[in-house]
This record gives C-alpha cells, sequence and structure tokens, in this order.
C-alpha cells in the first residue's frame, strides 16, 4: 500500500492503462504538452507521445464527437472535459450518440469511452468553474456515472471504466485533487467495479448518502455527530448509475432515516432519485422522511468567497441537518 | 360536486373502523338513509347510511381496509333536487363544478416551499390528524409486529418533533412491556404479524383472515397479553334445577312464548353472585379497580365464521324468562348479523356457553377489559356419592378465568360456591321458573 494524492491515483490509473493496452488514448485541451490544467496528465505526453495524447481544440462537441469515432473505430478513447462547466456543448454527441449507439446499432457498435470530467465548486471558480452535472447525465439510459471519493476508488473506478465497454462519464471533484490522501494498493492491478456502493462508517441513527467530496464533508459531520451520541451511517454511493439501490435499502432499514447529501442544487438533483427510491422500496422501514441537504437552487456558484460559503455544502450544514433528521 | 363521506365516529373510544361489503358500487344511485357500506367495529357490523340522497361516484376505501374516524371513505354526487346547507362541504374540495368529480379528492393545503436546499423535516400531512395519530410507517409495522393495538400505541409518550411517537420510543416501550415477542411461532390465537408468515408445506394454503377474526385475533391476544389469568372451577349438582325444567318447559313455552334455557337460570344465578361479590364485575385500571354498578352481561355466541358477544344490559334486573327472551333475541339477531352496536358494547361481565357442545372443563380467555369470564360446561349424567349410597345426578363444571391483579383465588371459589348454592338448592316459586 501506498499513500497517493487522489490526483495521483487518477494519473496511475491513466498511465497503467496507457502501458497496458495501446489502444487507449487520452485527448482533451492542454492535456499534451502542459499535461492537463490541473497535471493530472503530467508525463503521459513524454512516454507515449503524440500520437497517444493529443492536445486538441477548444471545441467540446468535436472532442466527444471525434472520441466515437475512435470508440467505433477500435480505439479505447479517454476524453477529458477540463471542467465540467463546459460539457454541454457535448451533451448531443454524450446522450444522442454514445449514449445510444449500442441501442441503436443493435448491439452491432459499442462506445467503450471514459470521458474525465474535473467538476464541482469550492475552489473559487465562480460561475464558470464550479458547476455540477451528474443529474442531466445520471438521467440518461446507455450511460454510466462515477463519482469517487477515496483515491483507492479513483484509481480503481478509472481503471474499470477504461475496460467497460460502453461509455462512462468518471467525475472528480477538483476540490480533492490535493486535499484528499489515502492508502492505494501498490501492487498487481486494482479495480474497483462500477456499481457497487460501499459504507465507509456504520452508525444506527441514520443514514447519509453522499458521493465525491460530500463524503468526505459527510464523515466530518459523523464524527462531530458521535461525540453528541448521534451515530450515522455513511454510505458513498460511488457510482450514480447503476445505482446500487440494494446497500442503499440496506443501510435505511438499519437506521430508518435518510439524509441525502449533494452539492449540485436540489430540484431534480440526483438526490431525488435516491429519496424516491427509499420511500418506494423502503417504506417500511422508515421512521422519518427521505430529507436531502442540497446546493442551494440559485444559478450558479457565486464568485463572494462568503457567497461561495453560503452555496457549499460543508460538515457543519451535514451535522446541523442531521440533528434535525435525528429530533424528528 | 360531490360531496366527501366520511368514517363515522361509531362510539367514544373507537378510533377507526374496517370496511366490510360496499353495499352500492360506483355510480349507483342512493336514496337518503339507504345502507352505503358495512362498517366493523368491535365485533359488530353496522350499515352506514347515506346521509342524502345522490350517486355514489367513488369509491376511495376497499373492502377490508381499516381507516381512523373522519377518513374520507367515498364521494357521492348529491341530487340535483336536494340542495342543502354549505356547511357539508369539506374544506379543500372547493371547486368549480364539474361531472366526474374523483380528481378533487384530498386537495390539502399545498406544501410549503422555500427557496433554499435546507427544508426541515417533511410537509405536514395534508389531511388533518390527530397529532398522535401522526405516525410513521416503521412505527406502524413495529406495532403490529408487537401487536400493539392502536389506541395503545398512540398512548406512549413521544419525544419526537411535537411528540411524534418515533422508532426508539415505540422499541423503549416494548422492552419495559417485557411481554410479547417480536414474533412467537403462530400461537393459537394470537394476532398475525404481517410478513413474518411461518413457511408452508405443499398443499397448506392461506386463509386471509377476515374481518372479524382479525378482531377476535387482536383481543384475545391483548387480553392474553396483558390479563394475569388464573382459573378455578366447581362441580354443580344441576339435578334439580334439571328435573324441574324438564316437567316444566313446555308449558313454560306455551304460556311465555320462549324456551326457558338452563342459560337463563345460570345468568339469573350469577348476577346475584355478582352483586354479592361486587369486585369480579370490574376493570383492572393503572388508576384502580373500577367496579361496575350496572351488571350488563355478555353472552358468547358462535358464528358460522367466527364468535360475537352480545351483552344484556341490566341483567340483574330481569326475570328468569325476562333472561331467557332477551337472550334469545339477542342470540336471534347475532346470526342474522343485525346486531346494533349498542347490543355488543358495554358488557362487564361474560358468560361462555361451551357446555352447549359437549365441552366438560373449558378454560376461557377473559372478554377484555373485563375482569372475569364464566364457563359453564356440559351438563352430564355421572354416578355422585350421596350419603353413603351412589345417585345418578345431573353434574355440571362451572369454571371461572378471572383477573388477578383484580381479585384472589379464594373469592373467585367464593363466587363460584355461590352460584352452586343457588343451583343445587335450587327452590322454585310454585311452578314458574323463578327462584
Amino acid at each position: 500500500m501506498a499513500e497517493k494524492r487522489f490526483i495521483d491515483a487518477i494519473h496511475d490509473a491513466l498511465h497503467e492503462e496507457m502501458a497496458r493496452d495501446e489502444r487507449v488514448i487520452v485527448l482533451g485541451e492542454d492535456v499534451g504538452r502542459k499535461g492537463g490544467v490541473f497535471g493530472v496528465t503530467e508525463g503521459l505526453y513524454e512516454q507515449f507521445g503524440e500520437a497517444r495524447v493529443l492536445d486538441t481544440p477548444l471545441a467540446e462537441s468535436m472532442i466527444i464527437g471525434v472520441s466515437i469515432g475512435m470508440a467505433v473505430g477500435g480505439l479505447i478513447p479517454v476524453p477529458e472535459i477540463q471542467f465540467a462547466d463546459f460539457i454541454h456543448p457535448a451533451f448531443d454527441q454524450i446522450v444522442s450518440e454514445a449514449a445510444r449507439l449500442r441501442y441503436r446499432s443493435c448491439n452491432d457498435f459499442g462506445c467503450p469511452m471514459t470521458i474525465r470530467v474535473p467538476f464541482g465548486g469550492g475552489v473559487h471558480g465562480a460561475l464558470y468553474h464550479s458547476q455540477s452535472i451528474e443529474a442531466f447525465y445520471a438521467h440518461v439510459p446507455g450511460l454510466k456515472v462515477v463519482v469517487p471519493y477515496t483515491p483507492a476508488d479513483a484509481k480503481g473506478l478509472l481503471k474499470s471504466a477504461i475496460r467497460d465497454p460502453d461509455p462512462v462519464l468518471y467525475l472528480e471533484h477538483k476540490k480533492m485533487y490535493r486535499m484528499v490522501r489515502g492508502e492505494v494498493p501498490a501492487a498487481g492491478d486494482h479495480t474497483v467495479p462500477i456499481g457497487p456502493a460501499v459504507v465507509r462508517r456504520t452508525g444506527r441513527d441514520l443514514s447519509i448518502f453522499a458521493y465525491g467530496l460530500m463524503v468526505h464533508e459527510a464523515l466530518q459531520a459523523a464524527t462531530v455527530l458521535s461525540a453528541e451520541g448521534i451515530e450515522a451511517d455513511v454510505v458513498d454511493v460511488r457510482t450514480l448509475r447503476p445505482l446500487d439501490t440494494q446497500t442503499i435499502l440496506g443501510s435505511v432499514q438499519r437506521t430508518s432515516r435518510a439524509l441525502i447529501v449533494h452539492e449540485d442544487n436540489r430540484f431534480g438533483g440526483f438526490g431525488a432519485e435516491i429519496a424516491a427510491t427509499i420511500a418506494e422500496e423502503g417504506f417500511r422501514y422508515l421512521d422519518a422522511p427521505p430529507t436531502r441537504l442540497c446546493g442551494p437552487d440559485v444559478p450558479a456558484v457565486p464568485f463572494s468567497p462568503p457567497l461561495e460559503d453560503w452555496f457549499m455544502v460543508d460538515a457543519e450544514k451535514i451535522a446541523a441537518a442531521a440533528r434535525r433528521l435525528v429530533a424528528y | 360536486m360531490p360531496t366527501e363521506i366520511r368514517m363515522p365516529q361509531l362510539g367514544e373510544s373507537v378510533h377507526e373502523g374496517t370496511l366490510g361489503k360496499w353495499l352500492k358500487r360506483p355510480g349507483e344511485a342512493v336514496a337518503k338513509y339507504e345502507p352505503l357500506v358495512e362498517v366493523i367495529t368491535d365485533k359488530v357490523n353496522v350499515e352506514m347510511p347515506s346521509p342524502f340522497a345522490g350517486v355514489l361516484t367513488e369509491v376511495l376505501v376497499q373492502e377490508g381496509q381499516t381507516v381512523t374516524t373522519g377518513t374520507v371513505i367515498a364521494l357521492i354526487e348529491e341530487a340535483p333536487a336536494a340542495p342543502r346547507a354549505a356547511a357539508a362541504g369539506a374544506p379543500g374540495t372547493a371547486g368549480p363544478p364539474h361531472p366526474a368529480g374523483p380528481a378533487s379528492r384530498e386537495q390539502g393545503p399545498p406544501a410549503p416551499s422555500s427557496p433554499d436546499g435546507e427544508r426541515t423535516g417533511a410537509p405536514a400531512p395534508a389531511r388533518e390528524r390527530e397529532p398522535a395519530a401522526r405516525l410513521s410507517p416503521l412505527v406502524r409495522r413495529l406495532a403490529e409486529e408487537h401487536r400493539i393495538p392502536f389506541d395503545e400505541l398512540v398512548s406512549i409518550q413521544g419525544t419526537g418533533a411535537s411528540g411524534r411517537i418515533t422508532k426508539d420510543d415505540v422499541l423503549r416501550y416494548i422492552e419495559r412491556r417485557g411481554a410479547a415477542p417480536a414474533a412467537p411461532p403462530a400461537a393459537p390465537g394470537a394476532a398475525v404479524a404481517p410478513g413474518e408468515a411461518p413457511a408452508r408445506a405443499p398443499g397448506d394454503r392461506l386463509e386471509p383472515l377476515t374481518a372479524m377474526r382479525r378482531t377476535i385475533a387482536d383481543r384475545m391476544a391483548r387480553s392474553a397479553r396483558e390479563i394475569p389469568h388464573a382459573y378455578g372451577a366447581i362441580e354443580v349438582d344441576m339435578t334439580r334445577l334439571v328435573r324441574h325444567r324438564e316437567a316444566h318447559k313446555d308449558a313454560w313455552r306455551a304460556q311465555e312464548g320462549v324456551n326457558v334455557s338452563i342459560t337463563a337460570f345460570i345468568v339469573r344465578a350469577a348476577t346475584r353472585a355478582l352483586r354479592a361479590f361486587p369486585v369480579v364485575n370490574a376493570t383492572f385500571t393503572p388508576e384502580g379497580i373500577v367496579v361496575r354498578h350496572a351488571i350488563h352481561l355478555g353472552i358468547g355466541v358462535a358464528l358460522p365464521d367466527g364468535l360475537i358477544v352480545p351483552v344484556v344490559k341490566d341483567a340483574d334486573r330481569r326475570s328468569v324468562v325476562g333472561l331467557a327472551r332477551e337472550i334469545e333475541a339477542v342470540v336471534a339477531r347475532a346470526r342474522q348479523g343485525k346486531l346494533t352496536l349498542d347490543d355488543v358494547s358495554g358488557g362487564t361481565f361474560t358468560l361462555t356457553n361451551p357446555g352447549v357442545f359437549g365441552s366438560v372443563l373449558s378454560v376461557p380467555i377473559i372478554n377484555y377489559p373485563q375482569a372475569a369470564i364464566l364457563a359453564a360446561d356440559a351438563i352430564v349424567r355421572r354416578p355422585v356419592v350421596l350419603g353413603e349410597g351412589i345417585a345418578i345426578r345431573e353434574i355440571m363444571h362451572l369454571g371461572l378465568a378471572f383477573d388477578h391483579r383484580v381479585f384472589d383465588g379464594a373469592l373467585a371459589i367464593q363466587f363460584l360456591a355461590h352460584i352452586k348454592r343457588q343451583l343445587e338448592e335450587f327452590t322454585p316459586v310454585g311452578d314458574s321458573p323463578e327462584f
């Protein structure tokens, strides 16, 4: 085992997969010579050359469109969207083409593509560099959506995504790149299956469901709550689609209370899917209404630091919501 | 526009009722006071009359479902000829008239919305409910699994927001109560915990609980769970009474128009014994023992699909003939399913008559919340030592199951002996059945 930063785990996965399979191609804005704006792809260009690490024009629709062509042609593209905020021009390519290709071609063509997308706020990125976009894409049949929290998951899920025969949207919270550290198995081929959620901490009083950075905040909140006698079950959802409803319902069965946390704004957010699943399939376990704690329904993450703090969901807000729910 | 028909309050302690058969179908016209639906509470079937004439547009609660009083169970489009006071229109249904109607049901106040992401708790339930009845799905399920009746459940002190009863409150209550394991293996007479059914072998079949079966199950389970039962039995020589009755019963029937049954004599004797031992006619409460002044005597009547206990009011004020007549009447109503709620409520003491089926030793369950139940077993001709000889006598066992919290064995047997003495030393007034 070796302690790695979140960003190193992603880098290592890319490096190992490119070394393992020469069909793996990395492409995106500044991913080559510069090594990526965050440095995730540092050294890949030098090692694997310009044929496999491509600096693209600033045109997301083209990045994904070209990737789809590569995938159909037998390559395994790993396109990077520099910021999730800029993925929207590629929405049509992802939703109408990549996600439907297998269905549309009666299984004749797959689209083995992993779209890496740094997302999320809390980094003073303001309106154009802070968005959460998971709700749009988790809605789409044919697309897998993963959001790792630990460096081990970041590496293992990325390797599984690259080996998946269908398109995977891989969301990496950029605030975690250099903040989150953790043990990553050094030896062997470490993969984490797409699908299963994982319980990060067990408790009897309420379940907290989160993914990405919010798992980090939820675990901190759970530590504070534990000192007050409230024991939280913290579930790292980590794969949004397909969703591991079994682990979610199992947790609710233990605790009878569900707090669903995400940074994305609340209305129509991914938390609604978890809440609805719990209400429909776990009604008999519930001692309190499934409750969401999300970003506020404002158009974007503000630039002003105090307003950004107001926007972001953090451990303190999670603990407060948990206290209210336990008192229900 | 259709008017909401709500589950009526059928008695002051009645919080809920189970719908029996709908006597009208959606689309059918219904006259004012015409029976609309059967409502089953407290072991009785009541036919709920329609409050006005109209057309039944929608049935909202299905047969067999149990709902709290005040729940909207159906919608009736009023006949246009019968204008009524606006007060009858329930809040929330206001709107322009429309022909079909069902769309307007259950419009509560809109849930509060808030712009930020930190709304606390859930929106209030749209329908009005007493606070104690705001029970989460889990609390309801725990209550079912641990056989906690509704009125007992809502009496638990809630520690949640606004006094809501939480999961922990119920679990603590169950722990304190001690008894009633979560899922005992199908004990006879125990209410069935849903979802925890024992495994079924091939060829077994599941007989769904009728409303009556479920009521009996709940009440028997509650009595067995809450009341510490103790038992006593005594032998009664009925020879004098039986001979007198055999000699005169045809004449009595001709004169009075009623079969003066052995039961009537036993009830007469029992009411005198209850006057002599008032504490047998009582109910245990945590505050103390409520000794009932009136003697309303329930009599168990077997029905093809269950059991019902009609009550003879003021049984101590009736003659043997009067008792015979009243018993015959209520039993007939019970068999025809025509008992009213009044017929089955208010009992203070119960007689069960397993002897009519040949039982010679019965161990009954008390009719909760009474203090005791008397069981009259079969009268059997037996050889009996009488003085220095042996005679053939008409012998009956008389048993008493009693709440040991209320009184003790000595008193129970004195009570039985009081009845025994009256029946053995039976001294009729002339040729009449009175004694």
